[in-house]
């Protein structure tokens, strides 16, 4: 007995930690994921701390709240004999107390979520605008002021596989349905603007990472920012998020993280790209004006 | 005593039923059958809604596509909403209310009988052309039961039908609210003032006139659709100089109204079902009624929370991002005094104060999500993903589906005269509650975790929760067929039941003999009656 209790509580005490830890360093392809990733970006650490500032909140009041409640069911249950007290009916006073304390927890949640949300809105100082159309059923980008443009499209082995009935196991495709033939190619530290659009329908250009979701609307342009820290280079993936008809779940977005040298070179190699005409013929037409770069992009995929 | 045997519509007594199965139900005029039909219609809602969502968790159980076209999922998620909102939840409410409002207030029946009948036989039709857009040229309408265009003006031959079923249900909801309106405004006994009436009587007539009011706007954002797609108008296509957002805009502001309209009759249904089972009267009612008219109020000025991501200027999102958050604090204000109704009662646990229990516990988890979900930054990685198809289903299912189960185990023995199998009862409990948890907690892990909402096919990485989703939508889904089963038991036979059917329940119906008569309170009751059955507040 006195051997057996501390290992149960040691075991309890594990899985009680391993929960903590996956709540707290969550890792993005782990299953059982339990949260949200902190990200790559100021802002997007910042909305996950909001996020777990809001998460708390509300664990403490339930403690609270569904304590009371508990208490209530079993202290004053009618098989214990309890007695129903027939004039405990009102009272001001508790009424008042609990409509103002509710007021100042929701002030001390609405402060610092002002606050985020004003820095969110603030795309100005921007190195780099990117324009962000979505199409049915891919994303096109285009590096404002340089002519360099890329329509990203799900990845052949993950479209393959996820036809009705393929016969394909997802679980043999990586990176299943978050993965695309020409990333979108971002530089890390610097400010960049995304100004977001569609061509048919709404859609909404997701990335977890970056805390960024903006809906993308025919004929109005929506603007964001972010500012990737210089350290988190890399491949990040994303969704639509708008339901945008037959093939909504079928258009990721995939985010290349090079660092600002990098990117650069890899920029100019695009434009030289532009300057001559095609010379290799091994991609289709489609995506003509990144043919060249359908190459890059793989051998940097290490960088992550 | 006008105790005749109920049930079978073969006794022809001095109820002056009306003579045959189709006379009867068709040209009935009674408030109690017309609570029938609206209920037994939304039970077969409800079960044709639930295969649409079986579908949809068999497609998600495992990655790759094994059952459904998108497109057919598409439509599958659409239907489901358009069903279970209009078809379930709405219709079980204006159902209670026919059955309950007039024995509630002293009343012999609805104010407006035959336009209770018009208000109910409008459905049927309403949705037979809804359903029926799944075998036109097409396919259903896949768009989202939200409907944005441009994607819904993709929407084949449905789009007409779909439109015109919402005209119907909203045409049906508009007369059902004026009935109750006009019923407790000009019906209430004398003696039955205001603020003595039931809450399920005072948030039925609050989401009445939240049904007026939200009602004729959704009509109107439909209507634009049809003329954009029709008639060459371009309400909400930009390149005509209209705004796809505007949709939004006015969508959500019948929208929000709506999610309230779901939710306040259910509120009013706990409120009757803790006190009952406490053993004593509700605490703070005044506070309950003024907190429900403050929801119904700010219910009008939060829509555009539904909208963070669509790019609204910074003014307009701090203002729906702190006008939402004030909801928490009536919201707070309800839960706090069903709680306070069990401190110092005497709390025993029959079926209803279980169903209405779980309401309390899992309809606050249902707001604690709401709540940050009203954080605009954070909404930002929320929206649109499994986090708020969580959210919204533990409002709407623990909290507006399980105050409808336990009001119909609260009232059933009225309505039949008989009890009903408890221990059947508890299991039905038990395992709904059990699996709804196993059904919707996960999808919050899901969404955080970065699963889109309205997707076929995922992320292998999303695979186990997804599965452990399914396994509890199969579970939760499977166990509803008790429900059926056990009303059609108690309806056949079982032990009698007292007018009162529980120790200490509180209300003028209870006054009433069980099951309750054809016409009752053909004379209002007396005042002493009024005062023996609201002895409370």
């Amino acid at each position: 007995m006195t051997i057996k209790t501390p290992r149960v509580s040691t075991t309890a005490l594990a899985a009680l930690a391993a929960g903590v830890m996956s709540l707290a360093a969550p890792s993005a392809q782990a299953a059982w994921t339990l949260n949200m990733t902190p990200g790559i970006s100021a802002m997007s650490r910042e909305i996950y701390s909001l996020h777990m500032l809001m998460f708390w909140w509300c664990v403490g009041i339930a403690i609270v709240v569904f304590g009371f409640m508990i208490f209530s069911m079993v202290h004053f249950r009618k098989s214990k004999g309890a007695v129903a007290d027939q004039h405990f009916l009102h009272s001001n006073r508790i009424e008042i107390i609990w409509t103002l304390v509710p007021v100042l927890i929701l002030i001390s949640m609405a402060v610092p979520a002002a606050r985020v949300l004003v820095q969110t809105e603030d795309p100005v100082a921007t190195e780099l605008s990117i324009r962000v159309t979505g199409y049915q059923w891919k994303w096109g980008y285009e590096y404002l002021d340089t002519g360099v443009t890329i329509l990203s499209t799900l990845s052949r082995d993950s479209n393959r596989a996820r036809q009705l009935g393929s016969g394909i196991d997802p679980n043999s495709v990586p990176n299943y349905l978050l993965s695309v033939d020409h990333p979108l190619v971002v530089p890390a530290g610097v400010k960049v603007r995304v100004l977001i659009t569609a061509q048919d329908v709404i859609h909404s250009w997701w990335v977890p990472a970056l805390a960024i979701k903006k809906d993308a609307i025919p004929g109005f342009i929506n603007e964001a920012w972010f500012d990737i820290d210089a350290d988190k280079t890399g491949t990040y993936r994303g969704q639509c998020a708008e339901l945008c008809g037959r093939d909504h779940g079928f258009m990721p977005i995939v985010l290349e993280v090079k660092s600002k040298q990098d990117f650069d070179l890899w920029l100019k190699k695009q434009q030289d790209a532009l300057k001559q005409p095609a010379v290799t013929p091994s991609e289709t037409t489609t995506t003509t004006t990144t043919t060249s770069q359908a190459t890059t992009p793989a051998t940097h995929v290490s960088a992550g | 005593m006008a105790t005749t045997e109920h049930g079978a519509a073969a006794h022809d007594d001095h109820d002056h039923k009306p003579h045959g199965f189709w006379n009867r139900w068709l040209t009935t005029t009674n408030h109690k059958d017309i609570g029938t039909l609206y209920l037994v219609f939304s039970c077969i809602m409800f079960f044709i809604g639930g295969s649409f969502a079986m579908l949809i968790r068999l497609e998600l159980f495992k990655p790759g596509l094994q059952f459904l076209d998108p497109a057919l999922f598409n439509t599958m998620t659409t239907m489901h909403a358009l069903v279970m909102i209009f078809g379930a939840i709405m219709p079980a409410f204006v159902g209670l209310a026919n059955w309950m409002i007039p024995m509630q207030i002293g009343a012999p029946d609805m104010a407006l009988p035959r336009m209770n009948n018009f208000s109910f036989w409008i459905l049927p039709f309403a949705f037979t052309l809804l359903l029926s857009t799944l075998f036109v040229p097409g396919g259903g309408p896949a768009g989202g039961w939200t409907m944005y265009p441009p994607l819904v003006l993709q929407t084949g031959s449905a789009l007409p039908l779909m439109i015109f079923a919402i005209h119907l249900m909203g045409a049906s909801s508009i007369l059902g609210a004026i009935n109750v309106i006009v019923t407790i405004m000009n019906m209430r006994a004398p003696g039955m003032t205001l603020l003595r009436m039931p809450l399920f009587v005072w948030t039925w007539l609050i989401t009445a006139y939240l049904l007026i009011a939200a009602m004729p706007v959704l009509a109107g954002a439909v209507t634009m659709l049809l003329t954009d797609h029709f008639f060459g108008t371009s309400f909400f296509n930009a390149a005509g100089g209209g705004d796809p957002v505007m949709f939004q805009h006015i969508f959500w502001f019948f929208g929000h109204p709506e999610v309230y309209i779901m939710i306040l009759p259910a509120f009013g249904i706990v409120s009757e079902i803790i006190p009952t089972f406490s053993g004593k009267p509700l605490f703070g009612y005044d506070a309950m009624v003024y907190a429900t008219a403050s929801i119904a109020f700010l219910s009008f000025i939060v829509w555009a929370h539904h909208m963070f991501t669509v790019g609204m200027p910074l003014s307009s999102e701090l203002f729906f991002m702190l006008s939402t958050m004030l909801i928490a604090i009536p919201t707070g204000v309800k839960v706090f005094n069903w709680a306070t109704t069990m401190w110092r009662g005497s709390v025993s646990f029959e079926p209803p104060m279980l169903w209405a229990l779980a309401f309390l516990f899992m309809f606050s988890i249902g707001g604690f999500s709401g709540l940050m979900l009203a954080i605009a930054p954070a909404d930002f990685q929320y929206q649109d993903t499994y986090f708020v198809v969580a959210h919204f289903h533990y409002v709407l299912v623990t909290g507006a589906i399980f105050a409808i189960m336990g009001a119909v185990y609260y009232w059933l023995p009225k309505w039949t005269g008989h009890m009903y199998n408890m221990s059947l009862a508890k299991w039905h409990f038990w395992l709904s509650t059990i699996f709804v948890n196993v059904l919707f907690f996960p999808q919050h892990f899901l969404g955080l975790a970065g699963m889109p909402r309205r997707v076929p096919d995922y992320a292998v990485q999303f695979t186990d929760w997804n599965m452990v989703s399914s396994i509890g939508g199969f579970g939760f889904g499977l166990s509803q067929f008790l429900f059926p089963y056990l009303i059609w038991q108690c309806a056949h036979g079982g032990a009698k039941a007292t007018s009162k059917v529980w120790d200490t329940s509180i209300g003028l119906e209870w006054e009433l003999p069980s099951p309750a008569p054809y016409h009752s309170w053909v004379e209002a009751p007396s005042m002493a009656t009024i005062e023996h059955g609201v002895a409370s507040h």
